[in-house]
């Protein structure tokens, strides 16, 4: 079996064992990227000679008998939102081309401390802003189950490149579902942890009481394996958890007699794709027969959680934007070019009209969007009607979870209403990209955790992905939950045929 | 701009130029009339919120409702000059290098 084939937990123990070299394994994974990517477009940055050397002083510490974690020697693709400072950090935007930040995020630093070999840098849409990977100012990535549609965002490189057999690990964000519905249209594992759990210090920010930092690899046993080395406090993030840490791994085997699933009714009305459909409800069936139990449960304000989503996101992204101000860092302009303005004749002084060309040179058309409608709902006199509406709406949805685990363990349902979708397909309505968004904003609007693994085929050959979500803090059951669904199903090992080719 | 309480809401082109000096964005006339147009459809589709009774609810801000965090007020490294202006567009090696904050837009 080729090394690109193997699980992380395989190759971290055939390394451990010392049946493997970790120069063996890079060396496997970047000839794999450098066949695939042109092609997926998953890495907008292979670092092949860091890669090299960072295996090459992993084999050397082993070799001495130096202690190494389990991480230790495999590679890992990283989303291009996290600060690397060896590595080009853009966002897949142009206005950070080419830009080396002055410090590493603090899961780049757990990751260098765990002995992982980071491959390069995965393509995204442009700030994270996006459900189909189409935003990335550096190309889109394409599905590798089928090239002509979308792989999902925004963390659609990381999910690419775990589905292509490029990377056995890859870290993404989800803000409002970016590392669960890629990972759904992908066929992969991907876990977005309680609020909190993983810091985002370094992480470059879209909406900060949304975003965090997540493991997609193929497995949940992977998942877990990364959540361990990725996760825990960090007092450069106010807002990380200053809770331990669990073995998450050693968590996996318990079995689930007794699980209690909630099935909500509303996730299956009209929108919902039929084969979809049947295999979310075979993937219940399958949890009951491994000894859960599921219940109905509602949550009531479900249906408002998208355009919530859709004023908070916005709202808290045109504040965070604000930084990329042409003076300190990101693309300037030259101070000469001065394209048709429709209207806007006149700037309150040479700083601001730097600020606003700028701008409007370097941030792509979903992210001006996106600064527009947030800047309009934080405006004198709109305000209240929206962003302060939409925070009180947040405060009902996080309570219908509330609710709901006080009667269940977890609750299940899809991850997207639809297999992959075409490239170029929603590109035209930013209405309707929004609502892919539709069965994964309300975990982040709640702070609460939620796994997304592969559960069906369609007929068409296209992966179709099973959600589970749980109360803050349930990684542990979430992840065991997936495990041991995965022991009894094979869909996760399933390779699109562009890689077996 | 429209109400608050407007069932319709719709942006005007004059509104669309007021939030783009205000979010400092240069639009092109093209931009100017696919946004207004968009964020018109996006505002129509966010509005449905009001449909919601808040009256009792209380803003939730942050999904932990946690409460600020303090560290030991200690000096601790920073970043060094050379560092923090390592990437910026213009720099004199102590401070980083702008238009005029005063004056005429054009005479940059």
């Amino acid at each position: 079996m080729p090394l690109t084939d193997r699980s992380a937990a395989e190759l971290a123990a055939a390394l451990a064992a010392g049946e493997v070299t970790s120069a063996a394994c890079t060396e496997a994974f970047l000839e794999r990227i450098e066949a695939a990517n042109p092609t997926i477009n998953a890495f907008l940055s292979v670092d092949r000679d860091g890669a090299i050397d960072q295996a090459a002083a992993i084999d050397a510490a082993r070799a001495a008998g130096k202690p190494l974690g389990p991480l230790a020697g495999l590679p890992v693709a990283v989303k291009d939102v996290l600060c690397t400072t060896d590595q080009p950090t853009t966002c897949a935007s142009k206005m950070l081309a080419g830009y080396r930040p002055p410090y590493d995020a603090d899961v780049v630093r757990r990751l260098r401390e765990a002995g992982c070999v980071i491959v390069g840098k995965t393509n995204m849409d442009e700030f994270a802003m996006g459900g189909s990977n189409e935003n990335s100012a550096f190309g889109l990535v394409r599905n590798p189950w089928d090239l002509d549609r979308a792989p999902g965002g925004s963390s659609g490189g990381s999910a690419a490149a775990i589905a292509a057999d490029m990377a056995p690990l890859a870290i993404g964000s989800d803000t409002g579902g970016s590392i669960r519905q890629p990972a759904g249209l992908c066929g992969i594992t991907g876990l977005k942890p309680t609020y909190g759990r993983v810091s985002r210090r370094g992480l470059v920010a879209f909406s900060s009481s949304l975003d965090q930092i997540g493991p997609m690899a193929r497995s949940a046993e992977d998942c877990a394996l990364l959540l361990e080395a990725i996760a825990g406090h960090d007092p450069g993030d106010s807002t990380s958890l200053a809770v331990d840490v669990p073995a998450y791994r050693a968590e996996l085997d318990k079995p689930l007699a007794g699980l209690k699933i909630g099935r909500v009714a509303a996730h299956f009305g009209d929108g919902l794709d039929p084969e979809v459909a049947e295999h979310v409800e075979t993937a219940f069936a399958a949890y009951e027969a491994a000894g859960a139990t599921i219940h109905e449960v509602e949550l009531p304000h479900a249906a408002y959680g998208v355009p919530t989503y859709y004023l908070i996101a916005p709202s808290e992204a045109s504040s965070n934007l604000a930084r990329y101000d042409g003076a300190h860092y990101g693309h300037r302009w030259d101070g000469t070019a001065r394209p048709d303005d429709g209207g806007i004749s006149s700037f309150d002084s040479p700083l601001v009209e730097m600020y606003c060309r700028s701008r409007a040179e370097g941030f792509g058309p979903e992210v001006k969007r996106r600064i527009m409608l947030g800047t309009y709902a934080l405006s004198a006199g709109y305000y209240d009607a929206y962003y302060a509406k939409a925070l009180r709406v947040r405060r009902l949805i996080r309570q219908d979870f509330l609710d709901a685990f006080e009667q269940v363990d977890l609750i299940g349902g899809p991850v997207s209403a639809t297999p992959a979708f075409k490239l170029g397909e929603k590109t035209d309505d930013p209405v309707a990209m929004y609502l892919v968004d539709l069965y994964t904003v309300g975990t982040n609007l709640a702070g609460i955790g939620g796994i997304s693994f592969p559960c069906g085929f369609t007929a068409g050959g296209l992966p179709v992905g099973f959600q589970l979500q749980g109360p803050a803090l349930s990684e542990p059951l979430l992840l065991r939950a997936a495990h041991q669904y995965q022991q009894t199903t094979d869909w996760h090992t399933r390779r699109p045929a562009a890689v077996s080719a | 701009m429209a109400a608050e309480n407007d069932t319709q809401p719709g942006l005007t082109a004059d509104d669309v130029m007021k939030v783009a000096m205000l979010g400092r964005l240069a639009l092109s006339g093209a931009e100017l009339s696919s946004l207004t147009q968009e964020l018109s459809n996006i505002v129509g589709f966010v509005s449905q919120l009001s449909e919601v009774d808040t009256a009792a609810v209380e803003p939730l801000a942050h999904p932990l409702d946690s409460q600020n965090v303090f560290r030991a007020d200690e000096p601790a490294a920073s970043l060094s000059t050379e560092q923090a202006l390592a990437m910026a567009p213009r720099h004199d090696g102590e401070c980083f290098l702008v238009p005029a904050v005063l004056g005429e837009s054009g005479s940059a």
